[in-house]
């Protein structure tokens, strides 16, 4: 599910997003040099730590990066992204993609097999996609699919879904994870079933026991499709805390967690550090912004939301909050990808410049209490953020410390994420909010910056609306013209720097850390578990013995 | 005991007080902590809010005595800060769950019948419920708003503002004092009933005197030694309630220093940063160790089986 | 006795109404609707869809009938599913019956919390005694301290220090969980030493903090019971001293013990919240914290309303034992 679909989900992941790097991009810096010389061989476990446990293993139901890491390594999409970006086949063998851009046909590989060894066909595919459009199918991920107009079942490998309009991101919406095994769910209401927590996948890995609170084993598929997993035991540990977490990294009780910048930058440098873990670093397809509710009479002056971009330094966040793991985020796309425009407004710390503007726009400080005010209401106001998410805490304060050198007080709330969700996000309850969207491949924005998007439960909550941005984001998705595409995104990008309806903070660089002894993992910019499949422990360092 | 005036009375509670090494030092420490919460603002060497990108994460040093935290803050400024809100959550929590317990447990000793047996019987309720489980249900359920919302009158939040009581904090003093007066709840239920059928407070009856005065005026002038001793020793179950809702997340909010969340800090940093976690740590420890000194040591010198022993 | 009992269990019966009620409203405290949750993450979620759930909840009902219909449901301890997105039976939680029984959570807290009972008292009852009858000397004060920190200490503070100490510096210990990954491939005694090293630190450091409650009551309790006039008497008798304070004075300064211990049992319950979340012990505390965060209301109820069952079950254990061990009370019967 590559898209902006998935919203809300980054601010859930605390810093531990290790899987799911499928649809996360970028480039990567390796530290450790790595030794190919030994053969790859069968056996062993990996041994990941998680913060969060998985709800419901059918992707399309879970909303949580816990679900999905490990339903994305039982399931599989009919497309997915090659190392360099392109779009490689999975499920799908190849495509055809008619002149108009509005018909895709599918021709999926032959002979896989679900794990309970039923053969996979393309009435999978089409249950699984009537399944998500379905209504009563609870999912965050219909919005791409409601865009299909027709879908059948040519034959038993053969799959053609026919647009109404040109939609841009057709194809790449078949990477996300879709398909169900027709055979065992058909006719029962999959929210109930056992499925949830035991699903037959025809992924490279299969579960072979869940026990709540505690860990999830999932043994190799031997059969999977592109060959029997090297690795024989995927084991996702569930450790509640992370310094707790990474203190069974050393202690060697799980070889893979996502660090913490402070973990990266101070603790992973000594000799036995070194020795023992392979540590990676690359930016993540997300970024960290402030959103301002522009219906709050505050923030309706463009003046006044540039005031606060010149009050703020962001290399200062990114020093401090990052230890420098990340860069300035100018706009919803990160640096390095086509749709990125580096050539948009930015505002370098300049509280004189801040203090300028915020007088022209009427605020100042008339009654000497170092506040500012306007018509005799002082500039107050609070900054909500989800409740234990420490990198968002510390901007939040360090926004805080530095608004008040411009003489505007800010409180920090940091909310449980339902209540922070449902009483505050969705009833536009916020002066202002820092959250981080992860964003698709594909730079289809529509959901977040449309103003039809406003009303409750859906993205735009922020109330922005520009009949411009409007258009271009139509115009963005209607066209197949890379150029045009690319055109209408730059162009987005410029408004939103003018206009600052967010202000966009940094891109955090992701930190994923490996034990030694694992070999095959190639960093790529899409992350590093991509070929997971294919990662191995030599026969003569292998750890764990697997008895099946 | 019969023969003592109140005044050598006062002599004998003091003597027996100092003499116990223990309870004298904690009785030192207490007032020294009090002194840095009301003087805070004077005596801390830097602003406690203060970010400073170049020194994230120092070990102590001249200019920072117990080092900085993860966005260089000064720690020992942010944990002079912290003893006041450590502190004003102790004496609020336990000032509210003492006027509860007192006026619940001297109605229901006073007047007996139903209304015991009621309170009573909403004490055993209360004190079947895991305490801490009713705490972190109350915090997170409750309406973190509700102490800065128009519903609370204008001077209540006023006030709370010049005693620089941060009206989140509220909530958290709150749910501590609601969950912790049941003890003293049944302490002042004893006392007013060895107290009730007493010579002074018969003839106070028979003179036509009210009950609510005959119960404030004249039995719990009386009894007020164990409630005193009780609310002593609550403070220091109150501070460690607060450090552990912090530490959890979910009691005082940074920015706000309280030691609970230094602490928190420090576990996530606690192989690089031993300061963040050792320096509070130890404040909570020394203040709930001087508290509970204090508190015993209080209660064996106002306990006069004891004193006859010595005198 | 029998009688005794019977009259013991009726009278828990308001007890037991009163903590489903405090349970049920607190959970009403809450701003907007239990099912809020439910809808979240939902974009797509109809107002009828809504109102189906609000219906399925009884929530179009008074608060007064919701209560009586969820009480109705809780005796026969049907707690209904959790409102976490993996919507198991809320009692399918804590007690999973398909697991083996040290992993039921439930039993995980229950086991913990005794074995740390059972320490606490093998500990502080011989340290109040010794307490007592050297009552002010430099012994007293020492222990009066180290109880005393204990209970000072925080838990989680304590827990931290000994974790990088046992487990990372030395190795000694494992650092967090309840059993090691290659639990299932050890030998049977190195399964049961790799249960009980996971359970050394958490008991350890809340039996430590333990410690002062039970051992200062026993210093005072025996402190009265020395000046007690059958203990006089004996001393007159010329019976031993030794003989007179552990065959007469401790027999009789144990008694209020045991209904203390009935007492501490909400507060070690509720202790577990921390240690378990510290240490990622998956039992009951951690589930509540994560039920609280997430405000799965159902969950928050069922723990809430067995916590305080829990505590009466102890009270009662308490009241029996109390029974059995004072001849006062045998006589009467």
């Amino acid at each position: 599910m590559t898209k902006r679909a998935f919203l809300f989900l980054l601010s859930l992941l605390i810093a531990v997003n290790i899987m799911g790097c499928k649809e996360k991009p970028a480039a990567t810096i390796k530290t450790i040099s790595e030794n190919n010389s030994n053969e790859p061989a069968y056996g062993d476990a990996l041994i990941v730590g998680s913060i969060g446990e998985p709800s419901n293993l059918i992707y399309m139901l879970a909303s949580d990066s816990a679900s999905h890491d490990i339903a994305g390594l039982m399931f599989s999409g009919l497309v997915k992204y090659h190392t360099d970006l392109s779009v490689i086949g999975d499920l799908a063998e190849s495509w055809d993609i008619s002149k108009d851009g509005l018909v895709i046909t599918f021709h999926l590989r032959k002979g896989v097999k679900w794990a309970d060894g039923v053969e996979f066909t393309a009435d999978d595919v089409k249950f699984g996609y009537d399944t998500i459009v379905n209504e009563k199918t609870p999912t965050a991920y219909k919005e791409d699919f409601l865009q299909v107009k027709k879908a059948e079942v040519l034959n038993k490998y053969t799959f053609r879904v026919t647009y109404g309009k040109p939609f841009a991101p057709a194809l790449t919406s078949w990477s996300g994870i879709v398909v169900l095994p027709k055979h065992l769910l058909e006719g029962k209401d999959i929210t109930k079933s056992e499925f949830t927590r035991n699903p037959v996948g025809l992924g490279p890995y299969k579960l072979k026991r869940w026990t709540p609170g505690q860990e999830l084993i999932l043994d190799s598929y031997r059969e999977y499709f592109e060959g029997r997993p090297y690795i024989d035991r995927y084991v996702y540990r569930l450790i509640p805390d992370l310094s707790t977490m990474f203190l069974e990294l050393k202690a060697g009780s799980i070889d893979m967690m996502g660090l913490t910048p402070i973990q990266y930058t101070k603790q992973t440098n000594t000799d036995f550090f070194k020795n023992n873990f392979q540590k990676f670093r690359y930016p993540q397809f997300a970024y960290t912004y402030m959103g301002f509710n522009l219906k709050h009479p505050f923030f309706q002056d463009k003046r006044v939301r540039q005031a606060i971009a010149y009050a703020i330094d962001k290399s200062e966040l990114i020093d401090v909050v990052l230890f420098g793991l990340g860069s300035p985020a100018t706009g919803p796309y990160v640096p390095n990808t086509w749709p990125y425009n580096p050539n948009v407004k930015k505002y370098e710390y300049n509280p004189g410049k801040a203090k300028e503007l915020l007088k022209e726009a009427g605020w100042e400080d008339t009654d000497g209490d170092g506040l500012l005010d306007k018509d005799g209401i002082p500039f107050r106001f609070t900054i909500f953020t989800n409740m234990g998410n420490t990198l968002r805490k510390n901007a939040a304060t360090i926004i805080q410390w530095r608004l008040a050198k411009v003489g505007i007080k800010v409180e920090i709330r940091a909310l449980e994420w339902s209540t922070f969700i449902n009483e505050f996000i969705d009833k536009k309850r916020f002066e202002a909010v820092i959250l981080g969207w992860s964003i698709g491949l594909d730079p289809d924005q529509y959901d977040i910056w449309h103003s039809s998007k406003t009303k409750e439960k859906e993205f735009n909550f922020i109330s922005y609306s520009n009949p411009e941005v409007d258009e271009l984001l139509e115009k963005g998705r209607r066209t197949f013209n890379m150029k045009e595409r690319k055109k209408a995104y730059f162009r987005i990008q410029e408004i939103l720097a003018e206009e600052l309806p967010y202000l966009f903070l940094y891109v955090p660089d992701a930190t994923p850390v490996v034990h030694a002894r694992f070999k095959g993992i190639k960093p790529a910019p899409i992350g590093i578990t991509y070929n997971l499949p294919k990662w191995y422990a030599p026969q003569k360092m292998q750890k764990h013995k697997v008895e099946p | 005991m019969k023969g003592h005036s109140l005044h050598s009375l006062n002599g004998v509670f003091w003597r027996r007080f100092r003499k116990n090494r223990l309870a004298a030092a904690g009785g030192v420490v207490v007032v020294l902590m009090f002194f840095v919460a009301v003087f805070a603002p004077f005596i801390s060497p830097h602003n406690p809010d203060d970010i400073d990108r170049k020194h994230v994460l120092e070990a102590p040093s001249l200019k920072h005595p117990l080092g900085t935290d993860d966005l260089g803050r000064d720690v020992l400024s942010r944990m002079i800060l912290g003893s006041r809100i450590s502190l004003s959550v102790g004496f609020v929590s336990v000032g509210i769950a003492t006027l509860i317990g007192i006026f619940l447990g001297a109605i229901s000793g006073y007047y007996g019948g139903w209304v015991e047996s009621i309170i009573m019987r909403f004490i055993d309720i209360m004190l079947t419920i895991p305490t801490f489980f009713l705490i972190l249900a109350v915090i997170a359920f409750i309406d973190p708003n509700i102490w800065s919302s128009s519903a609370i009158p204008g001077w209540i939040r006023e006030s709370l503002r010049v005693i620089l009581i941060d009206p989140n904090i509220m909530n958290i003093m709150m749910v501590i004092g609601l969950t912790s007066w049941m003890g003293v709840a049944r302490l002042v239920r004893a006392e007013v009933l060895s107290l009730k059928e007493r010579e002074f407070v018969l003839a106070a009856r028979a003179l036509g005197t009210g009950d609510m005065n005959i119960i404030f005026r004249h039995i719990m002038i009386n009894s007020m030694a164990p409630v005193f001793v009780s609310a002593v020793l609550g403070i220091a179950g109150a501070v460690l309630v607060e450090s552990a809702l912090s530490f959890l997340g979910i009691g005082v909010q940074p920015p706000a220093p309280s030691w609970g969340n230094i602490l928190t800090l420090g576990k996530d940093n606690i192989e690089i940063a031993w300061w963040l976690s050792v320096f509070p740590g130890l404040a909570i420890l020394i203040t709930v160790l001087s508290y509970n000194l204090v508190g015993e040591g209080l209660r064996d010198a106002l306990d006069p089986r004891l004193w006859d022993m010595e005198i | 006795m029998i009688a005794y009992l019977i009259k013991r269990l009726f009278e828990m019966i308001p007890t037991l109404v009163g903590i489903t009620l405090i349970s049920f409203f607190i959970i009403h405290l809450a701003p907007g609707k239990p099912t809020d949750i439910l809808t979240e993450l939902n974009p797509k979620i109809t107002p009828e869809a809504r109102e189906r759930l609000e219906k399925l909840y009884n929530l179009d009902k008074p608060v007064i009938i919701q209560y009586g219909l969820w009480l109705k449901r809780i005796v026969k301890l049907d707690f209904g599913e959790s409102f976490s997105t993996d919507r198991r039976p809320v009692m399918q939680k804590i007690w999973d019956k398909k697991q083996s029984l040290l992993d039921r959570r439930l039993f995980i807290t229950l086991m913990i919390n005794l074995i740390t009972f059972a320490i606490i008292l093998a500990i502080s009852i011989p340290i109040g005694v010794s307490s007592a009858t050297h009552q002010n000397s430099l012994y007293d004060k020492i222990m009066t301290t180290t109880v005393f920190i204990g209970f000072a200490m925080p838990s989680f503070w304590f827990a931290l220090l000994l974790m990088m100490f046992f487990g990372v510096y030395l190795g000694w210990l494992p650092v967090s969980g309840l059993k090691s990954l290659n639990y299932d491939a050890l030998p049977l005694l190195g399964k049961m030493w790799d249960r009980i090293s996971h359970l050394i630190l958490p008991i350890f450091i809340s039996a430590f903090g333990g410690l002062a409650g039970d051992s200062r009551f026993m210093r005072s309790s025996m402190l009265e019971v020395v000046r007690q006039d059958y203990v006089t008497v004996a001393r007159a008798k010329g019976l031993p001293d030794k003989k007179v304070i552990y065959q007469h004075a401790l027999r009789n300064a144990l008694l209020p013990l045991i209904t203390l211990i009935g007492l501490s049992v909400p507060g070690l319950i509720g202790g577990s919240v921390i240690l378990e979340s510290v240490f990622g012990i998956p039992g009951m505390g951690q589930l509540f914290f994560m039920s609280v965060m997430t405000r799965d209301y159902p969950m928050v109820m069922c723990i809430l309303t067995i916590g305080g069952m829990l505590t009466l079950l102890g009270n009662l254990l308490a009241d029996i034992g109390y029974m059995l061990a004072d001849p006062r009370i045998r006589a009467k019967q």
